[in-house]
């Protein structure tokens, strides 16, 4: 199978969802949309020329830009709205959170909205404070919205298909720093469906549930822990609304021993709820206490050291790892 | 605008005796204004309303007894009860999702017309919001927006800021906008804005008639502010009505205690029409009691549809929080 860049299959996704569907509108700044500041960024303005009628800049309004896609979204349209960084979506929160979310249910199931917003996530390097956020847990704790965390080439462009196709609202969380990663994509279209966790690599000893990047992480502490003798699986949810919670507890009922590894502040965060439910559904099961590799609590700060020390590094998961088989 | 009026103040009675729960908004005072600009909405377009609601969605021709049932958490509500008096959707009147955020629906309104142009259906957007909405930031941010990309929507805002009697031209100044008149906030982003008397169906009709053909003809978004005063019966928590509505109060306001007589005397947009109607012999004080007597057993047999009508299964509570996968 060809092999391409993260960022050039979540191009290719781009383009081939908006040549394919004429209710497709992105609403982004053309000359960088959902690629940040990345240094890819540029491509996206060819997208932009090729489709000017589609590829809408707004003004900075993230509140009017979100609302306005949610209403498109309820007119027929397949809005996909790019906000940059996910600390814009607190701009945007009571139309995501309050209006988009609530609308099916409120309307007893009469009223859809198909709308996608995009955020770029986490610790970029030198984000600081407010361009930082990985706002995924407090999304999860508002019912009516999908959540889409992709960690690999093949996934981001096979997620951001399903979720345009989606009939719901839809968070899709993604991180400039997964863009250089290589990995296999398939030539053909292969929407992957949500709800379904990926396996992104088999182990005996200990398992891994990793979100975003720190799949990446895992998977890479899990490469040097094998010269230590540990056989690490790592379990990637990829979409935590709808969440495959089964493919999980499979492998923590396998292993006995389990790290959630995610970048949201560690209280109240997406490895807190993840295992709250492992313990549920299994704390008889579990041979060792379970760990969770998370952003410390408190505001990002800027200065290199100091973002280090609050950051849920490669180390710190392997260290979470050999401390759950010792 | 008598279903409207019988309708809210049946609302209070029954709210009053327990049939329904929590905070409610009632329209009267301002039952001119939407009756009026909505019957320029055709059947395609897309409305939108507030917590303030019930009389918009009855001018589109939503069943009072469906409606009552939905303030009251049934299962014949439009909603099944899901949504409330805060929510209630009636999609066949082009209602398709209801906020209770006073802004919130201004962007969401600016959405439909969006999508509306780039369907080519020629839809516009009609959003009907109270003067406290402007408030919001989202309303300036999609004021600015709805202008820049001159999308079809109509801005209807209801101002019942005015206190007191006398004639609602010229509402005062809020305590909470700066802006003033509320018409300057439109106007700095270019979005041509008048001033009506809301109480007046005439002049509503002459305004809402000209800003809809504007955006038809592709002129982009328009603005209104259709002043009323407030109704006193909204001065406490809940709303009490001074006296049960009678068109012939229109001729003799004698009976309405005396600190509310001139609102129904110069201020009621019901009174004031139906005088208008009998001094221009559109039709007789008779014609109109026995309308009157219609709607009134009309509203009897729709509060009582839904008291009769069962509460939902607590089952479905878990239903409808995501749309199913339609494609594969």
């Amino acid at each position: 199978m060809r092999e391409l860049a993260y960022y050039e299959a979540k191009l290719e996704a781009l383009r081939e969802i908006i040549a394919g569907d004429d209710r497709v509108h992105y609403i982004a700044d053309v000359g960088t949309g959902f690629m940040g500041l990345s240094a890819q960024r540029v491509r996206f303005a060819e997208i932009a020329r090729e489709f000017p009628e589609r590829v809408i800049a707004p003004p900075i309004s993230e509140l009017a830009f979100c609302g306005l896609a949610v209403g498109a979204a309820m007119a027929g349209l397949r809005p996909v709205v790019d906000l940059i960084t996910a600390s814009f979506a607190l701009e945007a929160w009571p139309q995501i959170v309050n209006e988009a979310a609530n609308a099916f249910y409120m309307s007893a199931g009469k009223t859809r909205v198909p709308v996608v917003f995009h955020l770029l996530h986490g610790l970029r390097g030198g984000g600081a404070a407010q361009h930082s956020h990985s706002p995924q847990a407090m999304l999860w704790n508002c019912p009516g919205l999908e959540i889409v965390l992709p960690s690999s080439p093949r996934d981001v462009k096979g997620l951001l298909k399903t979720a345009v196709a989606s009939d719901n609202p839809t968070v899709f969380i993604d991180h400039t720093q997964l863009f250089n990663v290589m990995g296999e994509v398939p030539e053909e279209d292969e929407p992957i469906p949500f709800g379904k966790a990926d396996i992104k690599r088999k182990g005996a000893d200990v398992t891994v549930v990793a979100t975003s990047l720190m799949v990446q992480r895992s998977l890479a502490a899990a490469e040097r822990l094998a010269e230590e003798g540990i056989e690490v699986e790592v379990v990637d949810p990829r979409t935590l609304v709808p969440l495959d919670f089964e493919t999980i507890m499979a492998s923590v009922e396998k292993t006995r021993r389990v790290v959630v590894a995610d970048e949201c502040h560690r209280s109240c965060g997406v490895a807190a709820e993840l295992l709250a439910r492992i313990a549920e559904a299994g704390y008889d099961k579990l041979a060792a206490p379970i760990r969770r590799v998370a952003r410390l609590d408190v505001p990002v700060p800027y200065s290199v050291p100091l973002e280090e020390a609050i950051s849920p590094t490669e180390e710190r998961v392997a260290e979470a790892i050999r401390a759950s088989v010792r | 605008m008598l279903v409207i009026r019988h309708f809210e103040e049946e609302l209070i009675a029954l709210h009053a005796e327990g049939h329904a729960r929590g905070h409610f908004h009632v329209c009267i005072g301002q039952e001119a204004t939407a009756v009026i600009a909505l019957s320029f909405a055709g059947p395609g377009d897309y409305l939108f309303t507030t917590h303030r609601n019930h009389g918009h969605l009855l001018a589109r021709g939503a069943e009072p007894g469906r409606l009552y049932a939905e303030i009251m958490g049934r299962r014949d509500g439009y909603n099944g009860g899901k949504g409330g008096t805060l929510h209630t959707v009636y999609p066949a009147g082009g209602f398709h999702h209801t906020s209770s955020i006073v802004g919130g629906i201004i962007p969401i309104a600016a959405g439909t017309a969006y999508a509306a142009r780039a369907r080519n259906t020629g839809a516009l957007s009609v959003c009907l919001f109270g003067d406290g909405a402007l408030e919001e930031g989202a309303a300036p941010e999609a004021l600015n927006i709805a202008s820049l990309w001159k999308l079809p929507v109509l801005f209807l805002c209801e101002n019942n800021g005015k206190y007191g009697p006398g004639a609602a031209s010229g509402a005062e100044q809020s305590r909470t906008m700066a802006a003033y008149p509320l018409t300057d906030l439109p106007r700095a982003y270019k979005i041509p804005a008048i001033q009506v008397d809301g109480t007046d169906a005439a002049e509503v009709f002459r305004a809402a008639s000209e800003a809809v053909a504007k955006i038809r003809r592709g002129e982009g978004p328009q603005f209104i502010e259709a002043q009323t005063v407030r109704w006193p019966g909204n001065e406490s928590n809940w709303p009490v009505a001074p006296i049960a509505t009678r068109l012939p109060l229109a001729w003799d306001p004698g009976p309405v205690p005396e600190r509310q007589r001139e609102w129904y005397r110069s201020c009621d947009p019901v009174l004031l029409f139906a005088r208008e109607l009998v001094a221009r012999n559109v039709a007789s004080r008779e014609e109109l009691a026995r309308i009157e007597e219609e709607v009134l057993a009309q509203i009897d047999e729709a509060a009582k549809f839904a008291i009769a009508s069962p509460l939902p299964d607590p089952a479905e509570a878990l239903r409808d929080v995501f749309a199913p996968m339609e494609r594969a």
